[in-house]
């Protein structure tokens, strides 16, 4: 029986819970979506065709929604796919169309720091994870039981204990809805000409 | 399920939208970037909400919070965009060097081309005419 007996060292440091040898059906849908959803955050950062990033990104989120479904966060997961996927995304794509942004291939979709970016990000992935998994490697999620966020217990939670902040969120939409549509209204009765600028003339031919 | 799982995954996921940000010319690529770095805080929020199971939940409360502050940013970050494309007529970021102290700012490699590589020289009341030379112009006057 003692040959079968792990070290004493790995049981203090594996604890009550199974090892990554042995994952789980949950561990495995995670890892499966965790990676569709990493493919598609490189390719969204990485493609040349403008659209195609958001489409992309699509991908990306909705993967994420999974990973809340997974993590038994079911409203999250919905706010999620209805927020991200339908109104951001969306709202993204307008962006890319009123600006003009070409359809097909653009070649300066990088700009020309993109080594130095390269290699920020991958100092910065190498020390996140690197301390993330030392610091986590051996912590369990118990995700039995009532789920952790459902429904009824997010309305609980948000109506009864952060009710102020809700109010107070509503008041900082309110304040970028405005904003956004005075930042965004065209100026045709604009008759304050800046001095030293050409540019309000050029605003009302086009 | 283990808490490395989702921890690792966000921390990836942060580190592209990083590599996003710093590396995307187009101002509306940026914007995506930063929601990728928004979700993957959103995603460390849920998993350390559902780990610790406190009865407040502050983890998923402060994620609707981020996703509420994440679409009033995006509406923000998207009309200060189209103005300034519309004031400019690129959505470039590098291109916007109006604040730069230096003249380098001025040979960008995408500027070499056109026709206004004298114009920190004192061409800048040349008038071409389209928006996106009057944008170019005014970038001028601003430096000289």
């Amino acid at each position: 029986m003692t040959l079968h007996t792990a070290p004493p060292v790995f049981i203090a440091a594996a604890g009550d819970h199974p090892g990554f040898l042995s994952p789980s059906g949950v561990e495995i849908a995670f890892l499966l979506v965790g990676l569709a959803t990493l493919g598609a955050a490189v390719i969204t950062v990485t493609t040349k065709q403008l659209v195609h990033a958001a489409l992309w990104l699509v991908v990306a989120l909705g993967g994420l929604a999974v990973e809340y479904l997974l993590l038994t966060a079911e409203f999250i997961a919905w706010v999620q796919v209805l927020i991200y996927v339908g109104s951001i995304v969306v709202l993204l794509l307008f962006g890319l169309m009123l600006t003009r942004a070409p359809i097909g291939r653009s070649p300066d979709a990088d700009s020309g720091n993109r080594w130095v970016a390269l290699g920020v990000a991958a100092a910065t992935a190498a020390a996140l994870v690197w301390v993330v998994a030392d610091a986590f490697r051996t912590t369990w999620i118990e995700l039995d039981g009532p789920a952790q966020g459902s429904t009824e217990v997010t309305g609980a939670f948000l109506f009864r204990n952060w009710v102020l902040p809700f109010e107070a969120l509503s008041v900082l939409l309110l304040a970028a809805l405005v904003g956004a549509i005075v930042l965004s209204r065209r100026r045709d009765t604009d008759t304050t000409v800046r001095p030293g600028t050409n540019g309000t003339a050029k605003e009302e031919q086009s | 399920m283990h808490l490395a799982y989702p921890a690792v995954l966000a921390a990836l996921l942060f580190s592209v939208g990083l590599y996003g940000v710093l590396a995307r010319r187009n101002a509306i690529l940026v914007l995506m970037s930063v929601e990728l770095m928004l979700n993957a805080v959103n995603l460390n929020l849920v998993a350390f909400d559902v780990w610790l199971r406190d009865t407040l939940h502050s983890g998923q409360a402060l994620t609707l919070f981020t996703i509420a502050i994440a679409a009033a940013e995006i509406g923000i970050g998207l009309a200060i965009v189209l103005a300034v494309y519309r004031n400019r007529g690129s959505s470039d970021i590098d291109r916007l060097r109006d604040t730069a102290e230096t003249d380098e700012a001025e040979t960008l490699p995408d500027d070499a081309e056109a026709d206004n590589a004298e114009l920190p020289h004192g061409g800048g009341n040349k008038d071409d005419g389209n928006d996106e030379n009057s944008g170019k112009t005014k970038k001028a006057e601003a430096t000289t």
